[in-house]
């Protein structure tokens, strides 16, 4: 598959492998955030920690969607489709995020009209394949997938749709950063930079990282030559003493990003003056709302919403978990309580969630297996 | 004995504490595990049911017989490369094949929706009666129902077969040894994805056809080479390869080893998964099926896999060991590993 098979080639993810042993100084711990949460699914699927020396500690950051939002919203959101003659439209990973009352799947099997949607056009084509019911899509997502709500609601617009309403829980990845930073028990030696979302928004809203803050960021790609070459090019900013934004995944972000992309959003979208993120509390301007030129197709004006706020389970950790303090093992609940089958929270539901890819790619491998393996990987 | 009295006397502990039923408690998956194990066999097969196969192995007179049921329910009813009713036959053709059996008779209920057209029903009807030719199974019997329109979506099937055991081999997890090898027939993924882009609710398109069809060929041509070094088979149906592996490896406590370069996937399969964020061992199958064979046969047993008809893309994709316990890995040339556990929820409902 082409885009595909050369970024798992084997020899070459040894070779870089190599040169990332060479480059890490052995009396050092490494300390590395991968912000992004398919960053997350990618290391473990792929299971670079097996080949990465073993004092580069990979932290996951908050850059999934799924996971930083607050259940209450979910319960907002569920509650605008308990209305009668409403469908509730989201992408697949919403389906199963535990809201108080229960998920969205949850919900459906109880009776409510829940549909999957694999794009917010998607959305649109149910509204007009159901003009007597109202289609309300959940949105979900940061850079990567505003200005597809934003393309969305434009249309929406464009054709004046009566029945069709956006509940806009998009995020911004900026702010989140500089709030793990602001974290006093967050020492970081290096970022693995957003690939999806750096599309949109470009290399340039990350340069503060490195002026400000002496550290080093990398765009990364998703396969694992992408991840391991990135880890490659920051040993070398620190081994050099050097802080600057470097783009790896030069194949599809481009530094200044995707202008028609940004013009979208800002079109239908303004910031929020706070958000509310799991984990990380209230931040500010850290989320998008529909201006008021869009207001016909903004569920929150459009419906009653309730603004329930519910604070997490005591036990769960998910916000040490979502900041890197703490790895998903280290929580409570990991594996008893809290499983991909029973979640308590939404780190262990998406996909991208740490939890849930560590559950299901990592936890119970034992250690002799990675040895094994790594003589099996020399034979080859 | 009134019938509850035998009821009580029998069930064993009902540990399903769910409220209500999902669609994942239909996916084959983790779900559908803990409904069968916790609710189903407590109170049907009582405590003493040992792991649960894809046939019921039965004595009647002294003459053991595989008995198997399954029911259809896919949506849309037809697709590339196959349709319910031919997929109702091979379904159950296959369940008996993998628990070591040959099919001999099948009985078949229908539940239609009342409105559906009859030149529909015929399609299917005649769609089964050639693969149960094409199987050699006969049709024995069936039964209708029809049901208010909107109260089921057009047709469902039911089938129910019995086989004779083939002999020389006896399937069992138990027998299952560190060190035997996992053989798989063919391409895997191929069912679940044809099924997902001819519901046409995606913006997709690739030149992909169900893998449907009787596996009891191969099944035949593999017991014939290695016999008794034949441990354990499955059709890797709903919840995909994965989901069958990981059954396995609970069953028999071991771990099992994937190399994932021998896993045999398509570019359109593949390519289809990296952008819905599936992974093809969770997608079903059905015209494909997993063996255990121990090592001194492996060889020889994927040779005259192979050299039969339809499969000349069979791979040995693993390998049993002592750890991870009760777990499936899979590892990668570079030396990467992470586990594949079961399919949990429901991504792909109604596939068959």
């Amino acid at each position: 598959m082409k885009f595909v098979d050369e970024f798992r080639d084997p020899e070459l993810i040894m070779k870089t492998a190599e040169e990332i042993r060479r480059l890490t100084d052995p009396n050092r711990h490494y300390r590395i955030m991968e912000v992004c949460g398919g960053h997350t699914h990618a290391i473990y699927r792929f299971g670079l920690n097996d080949v990465l020396p073993k004092n580069i500690d990979l932290i996951h950051g908050p850059g999934c969607p799924v996971c930083v939002l607050p259940m209450g919203r979910i319960d907002d959101g569920l509650s605008i489709a308990a209305q009668p003659d409403v469908i509730f439209a989201a992408f697949g990973d919403m389906m199963r995020v535990p809201g108080a009352h229960g998920s969205p799947l949850e919900h459906k099997a109880r009776g409510m009209d829940v549909r999957i949607v694999y794009s917010p056009t998607d959305a649109i084509k149910l509204a007009k394949a159901n003009p007597e019911k109202h289609i309300m899509f959940f949105a979900i997502g940061f850079e990567t997938t505003a200005p597809s709500t934003a393309l969305t609601l434009q249309r929406a617009k464009a054709e004046g749709l009566p029945n069709f309403s956006v509940f806009c829980n998009h995020v911004t990845i900026i702010p989140a950063i500089r709030a793990i930073l602001d974290s006093p028990d967050m020492r970081l030696d290096g970022f693995i930079g957003p690939g999806h979302c750096s599309t949109v928004i470009g290399c340039r809203p990350y340069e503060w990282i490195c002026a400000d803050e002496a550290k080093p960021i990398v765009v990364c790609g998703f396969e694992p030559l992408d991840l391991l070459q990135s880890i490659m090019m920051l040993l070398r900013q620190l081994r050099d003493g050097e802080a600057k934004v470097e783009n790896q995944y030069k194949r599809v972000v481009p530094w200044e990003g995707n202008r028609a992309a940004l013009k979208a959003m800002n079109e239908v979208f303004q910031l929020r003056p706070y958000f509310e993120w799991r984990g990380l509390g209230f931040i500010s301007q850290s989320a998008l709302r529909i201006r008021d030129s869009y207001a016909q197709w903004d569920a929150e004006r459009r419906f009653n919403v309730p603004g329930i706020r519910i604070t997490d389970p005591k036990a769960a950790q998910c916000g040490e978990v979502l900041k890197g303090v703490l790895k998903p093992a280290q929580c409570k609940l990991f594996g008893r309580e809290c499983t991909p089958e029973s979640p308590i929270g939404a780190l262990m539901v998406s996909s991208e969630g740490s939890c849930a890819a560590f559950y299901n790619y990592e936890h119970r491998k034992p250690v002799t297996i990675s040895n094994a393996n790594a003589s099996l990987a020399s034979v080859v | 004995m009134s019938e509850t009295k035998i009821m009580e006397d029998f069930a064993g502990k009902i540990r399903f504490r769910e409220p209500q039923i999902e669609m994942a408690h239909g996916a084959g998956g983790k779900a559908s595990r803990r409904l069968v194990e916790g609710l189903f066999a407590p109170l049907l097969f009582g405590s003493a049911s040992g792991p649960l196969g894809d046939a019921a192995h039965i004595q009647i007179n002294g003459t053991k017989i595989a008995m198997t049921t399954d029911s259809f329910v896919v949506k849309p009813l037809s697709f590339p490369g196959g349709s319910i009713g031919e997929l109702a036959i091979n379904g159950t053709v296959n369940d008996l094949a993998v628990s070591g059996a040959k099919a001999e008779a099948i009985v078949v209920t229908f539940v239609l929706e009342a409105g559906l057209p009859t030149d529909i029903l015929e399609a299917e009807v005649r769609a089964m009666g050639k693969a149960a030719q094409q199987a050699g199974v006969i049709i024995a019997g069936g039964d209708t129902k029809v049901v208010e329109h909107g109260k089921a979506d057009r047709m469902y099937i039911t089938t129910t077969g019995i086989g004779r055991l083939i002999p020389g081999v006896e399937i069992s997890a138990k027998s299952v040894k560190a060190g035997d090898k996992v053989l798989l027939s063919g391409p895997i993924g191929d069912h679940g994805i044809t099924i997902l882009l001819a519901r046409g609710e995606l913006d997709l398109e690739a030149d992909l056809r169900s893998d449907t069809r009787a596996v009891l060929p191969l099944v035949q041509a593999l017991v014939r080479e290695a016999g008794a070094g034949v441990r354990w088979m499955r059709d890797p149906t709903r919840g995909g390869v994965a989901t069958s592996l990981n059954e396995l490896a609970r069953d028999c406590g071991l771990g099992i080893v994937l190399f994932e370069e021998k896993i045999p996937v398509r570019d359109a399969v593949r390519g289809a998964c990296e952008l819905l964020g599936l992974d093809p061992l969770h997608i079903a199958n059905e015209g494909q099926f997993l063996a255990i064979v121990s090592a001194d046969h492996a060889e020889a047993a994927l040779r005259a896999l192979r050299a039969a008809p339809g499969g000349a893309e069979a791979e040995m994709i693993g390998e049993v060991r002592g750890e991870p316990e009760s777990a499936v890995l899979v590892t990668t040339l570079y030396g990467g590993t992470r586990l594949v556990d079961m399919l949990v929820g429901d991504p792909l409902p109604r596939i068959c």
